[in-house]
């Protein structure tokens, strides 16, 4: 069949035409050095944000049998700076302050006075390698209330011996199976693995998981997110 | 056949030639490759980078690094400016995947691209042309049943990629998607080989694209093809 001729102008670029090319100036935008850093880092909230919305409480993260185990020796220590900060337990007290009703210091002892969960759960690391650990401790969420935390607010955050500090967002705090951990595999936290008092967060990634923790803050404004939050990782990290 | 392949003659105003033109690529979908073409490589580049931090698939202890990826042939710098990249990109990557789905399946465009069984036929002949000398086979369609299985296999490859990264990412909230890929430790496995997949596709793409000419790729900027090669009803 022969074709039919068509009278459209080929040659000339109507203002239509010119807007149709919009989305190569926003990929373009990312080229751009002044531009990269906040697209990046407006691309890294959303992120964010999203997570938080995909965050259920009432889901919990999976559990594993004992066989499932990655051996004691080969939970990875993984520290910022030292991998002992020389925590004196003696002297040991947990710091609370904020929107809570019962501030002060509180003993090991008085953390371990509430019901003692054990999980098996799995720690998954930035980088991208993943262990199965057992951790035992108490429920972040019992001492919340055992400190009387405002119900209202929104941030829990952590102080630890080696400066590290680490924050949650209050519907991970809460979660049933959010830990301030005294024990893996059954036996003490070593120094390297954060004696006395760390914290173990299944539905979080690897460095929220923060070790030798000295002090805890409830708040209603995040005034740091955490250490390597403020490098440029991500706040929520929820997994 | 081909849904939206109705030609037209265009007349040169100098020279008077006429050439016939077919209209292959609506401006959604070529809105859809180009930013998911970017997006792509954004991708693959952060993701190399994230590789890595932990360039293995086995254990943390012992490591035991399956390649010393170059740090040229990656993109942030870093492992958290990679996790920038990938994270922003991601949406855009699949932003751009499911308005190109839905575009293609509303419109009825996707009878262009979707492998399906009559395609099967005419696979081997396809092969036979290329790799074997064989004779061209004549085709009435904007794409060969070959080019349909390796579009067809790109877009199942890039839902995959999608839903492994998920897996990843969330493997919590999305504990169900990972039991599925054998957990956590295997989707990651997953994720990255069905990177070098679609690497391979594109490799086989742009090769395929300097063989065939010029006209592909303008069509594919423009919606139009010069003097297409099949026949256009």
């Amino acid at each position: 069949m022969k074709p039919r001729t068509d009278s459209r102008k080929f040659k000339t670029i109507s203002r239509r035409e010119l807007l149709k090319l919009a989305p190569a100036v926003v990929l373009g935008a990312f080229a751009l050095p002044q531009l990269q850093k906040p697209l990046l880092r407006g691309g890294l909230r959303f992120s964010d944000w999203a997570s938080a919305a995909l965050f259920r409480s009432g889901h919990l993260a999976p559990t594993f049998a004992e066989s499932d185990l990655t051996p004691f020796e080969k939970f990875p220590i993984n520290g910022y700076d030292v991998d002992d900060p020389g925590v004196d337990f003696e002297k040991w007290t947990l710091t609370v302050s904020g929107s809570v009703q019962r501030p002060g210091d509180y003993t090991l002892a008085q953390v371990q006075a509430l019901p003692k969960v054990r999980q098996n759960t799995r720690h998954v690391c930035v980088e991208g390698w993943d262990v199965i650990g057992n951790f035992g401790g108490v429920r972040l969420s019992d001492f919340l209330k055992t400190i009387g935390a405002d119900p209202n607010a929104r941030f829990v955050s952590v102080e630890c011996a080696d400066d590290y500090y680490e924050s949650l967002d209050m519907a991970t705090a809460m979660h049933p199976q959010s830990l301030l951990c005294y024990e893996m595999y059954g036996q003490p936290l070593t120094r390297k693995h954060g004696a006395p008092l760390r914290l173990s967060i299944p539905t979080k990634i690897g460095y929220k998981q923060a070790k030798y923790v000295m002090g805890l803050k409830v708040s209603h404004v995040l005034e740091k997110a955490g250490y390597w939050e403020d490098q440029g990782y991500s706040e929520f990290y929820g997994l | 056949m081909a849904t939206s392949s109705s030609a037209i003659a265009i007349e040169d105003v100098k020279t008077g030639e006429v050439t016939e033109t077919v209209y292959e690529h609506p401006f959604l979908v070529r809105l859809c490759h180009w930013v998911n073409a970017v997006s792509l490589f954004v991708m693959v580049g952060s993701g190399l980078q994230i590789f890595r931090a932990f360039p293995s698939f086995g254990a943390k202890i012992p490591q035991e690094d399956l390649v010393n990826w170059p740090k040229a042939l990656a993109l942030g710098g870093w492992l958290g400016g990679a996790l920038q990249w990938h994270l922003t990109f991601m949406w855009i990557y699949v932003a751009t995947g499911l308005l190109y789905v839905v575009y293609q399946i509303f419109s009825g465009n996707y009878k262009q691209v979707l492998f399906v069984r009559r395609d099967l036929p005419g696979v081997w002949p396809m092969v036979r042309h290329y790799f074997f000398f064989g004779p061209k086979p004549l085709t009435k369609e904007v794409y060969n049943p070959l080019q349909k299985h390796a579009y067809t296999s790109a877009i199942g490859l890039g839902v995959l990629s999608v839903l492994t990264g998920l897996a990843i990412w969330k493997p919590v909230q999305f504990s169900w998607l990972a039991w599925l890929m054998g957990g956590f430790h295997l989707a990651r496995l997953w994720h990255f080989l069905i990177m070098w997949a679609l690497l391979a596709f594109v490799f086989g793409h742009l090769v395929m694209v300097i063989l065939h000419g010029w006209n592909n790729f303008v069509s594919m900027l423009t919606g139009w093809k010069k003097d297409p090669e099949y026949d256009s009803e």
